[in-house]
């Protein structure tokens, strides 16, 4: 079961989700020029930072998001429908992003061989495994000892410091609420190498969080 | 990794599985060893609930809006296309 609550207002659920989708594309495909702004608006933001784990200009990342929706707009009679709308926007924009970064000749280290990077500073615990410094229960709500805008330059700052495929599978998966299935599709992963990448970027999050935390405390 | 050996995780490599647990691929084995480390392991438990609550909270970034600006550079960019551009 999924922790994340999707913050759409209009993905209550999936079924929902998918039935205003292909309302939408229905609009779109019969000519509706607002139905095309509506859907950009929604996912607009995810394509631009998938994007931009490709290629490094801002300028190249939105040129990106642009030639993604041209591309849709002259082949929206190939979605059938197989895979979420989302996905298979991600999947061409991937594929973009790609191409233009090979151009650019300025891609991002496509995996760039991280090496084993403990969840917790082997620091943290002692000769046996044990926690020597253990993590503190947060009793207080987070938003509340932080604050939602600290917070949230926190959560932004953590993802920037992240290898580019770490940030895009944590974007993805739990900003973006897609499944894992549905990220190794559009990043062209294994299920192995998905959980491994989300797995480091998870870990990366929390441990900026509990440093907040007690920065906060202190 | 593999689990079969002793019974008893120590807590570093039960920081390593909180993904695998959180998204449902460990093995029954180590699931239950995994949650029998964390019903007596207060500290585990404490990082546990704190990765739920960095998920929740990650979940809850939310995207910024198109800019008018950028909704009129959509629209041209649909009517370009609709005019065969």
């Amino acid at each position: 079961m999924s922790v994340i609550q999707f913050r759409f207002p209009w993905v209550r659920d999936r079924a929902d989700a998918a039935r205003d989708e292909i309302r939408l594309l229905e609009r779109l495909r019969s000519g509706d020029e607002e139905a095309f702004v509506t859907l950009v608006g929604r996912h607009h933001d995810s394509m631009l930072r998938l994007a931009k784990t490709f290629v490094h200009s801002h300028a190249v990342a939105e040129e990106v998001v642009q030639e993604t929706w041209l591309g849709v707009l002259r082949g929206i009679d190939r979605f059938e429908g197989r895979s979420s709308l989302r996905t298979w926007l991600l999947a061409i924009l991937v594929n973009r992003a790609r191409s233009t970064g090979a151009r650019e000749a300025r891609t991002i280290p496509a995996s760039g061989p991280e090496g084993f990077v403990p969840a917790v500073d082997s620091s943290r615990f002692d000769a046996s495994g044990a926690w020597s410094s253990p993590p503190e229960a947060w009793e207080e709500a987070v938003e509340d000892r932080i604050g939602a805008t600290a917070l949230r330059a926190e959560i932004l700052s953590a993802l920037a410091k992240m290898p580019a495929r770490q940030r895009a599978v944590v974007m993805l998966r739990d900003v973006d609420g897609l499944r894992g299935d549905e990220v190794c599709q559009v990043l062209d992963l294994t299920p192995v190498n998905e959980r491994v990448l989300l797995h480091r970027g998870r870990s990366r999050l929390r441990q900026a969080l509990e440093d907040t935390m007690q920065g906060a405390t202190a | 990794m593999s689990l079969l050996g002793p019974a008893e995780i120590p807590c570093q490599e039960v920081v390593e599985l909180v993904t695998d647990y959180l998204e449902g691929t460990l093995s029954r084995g180590d699931r239950r060893r995994f949650e029998h480390h964390l019903a007596g392991c207060p500290h585990c438990t404490a990082y546990l609930a704190q990765m739920r609550e960095t998920l929740r909270l990650t979940g809850r970034l939310i995207p910024e809006d198109l800019s008018p600006e950028m909704q009129r550079e959509f629209a041209a960019i649909y009517e370009r296309w609709q005019a065969g551009g």
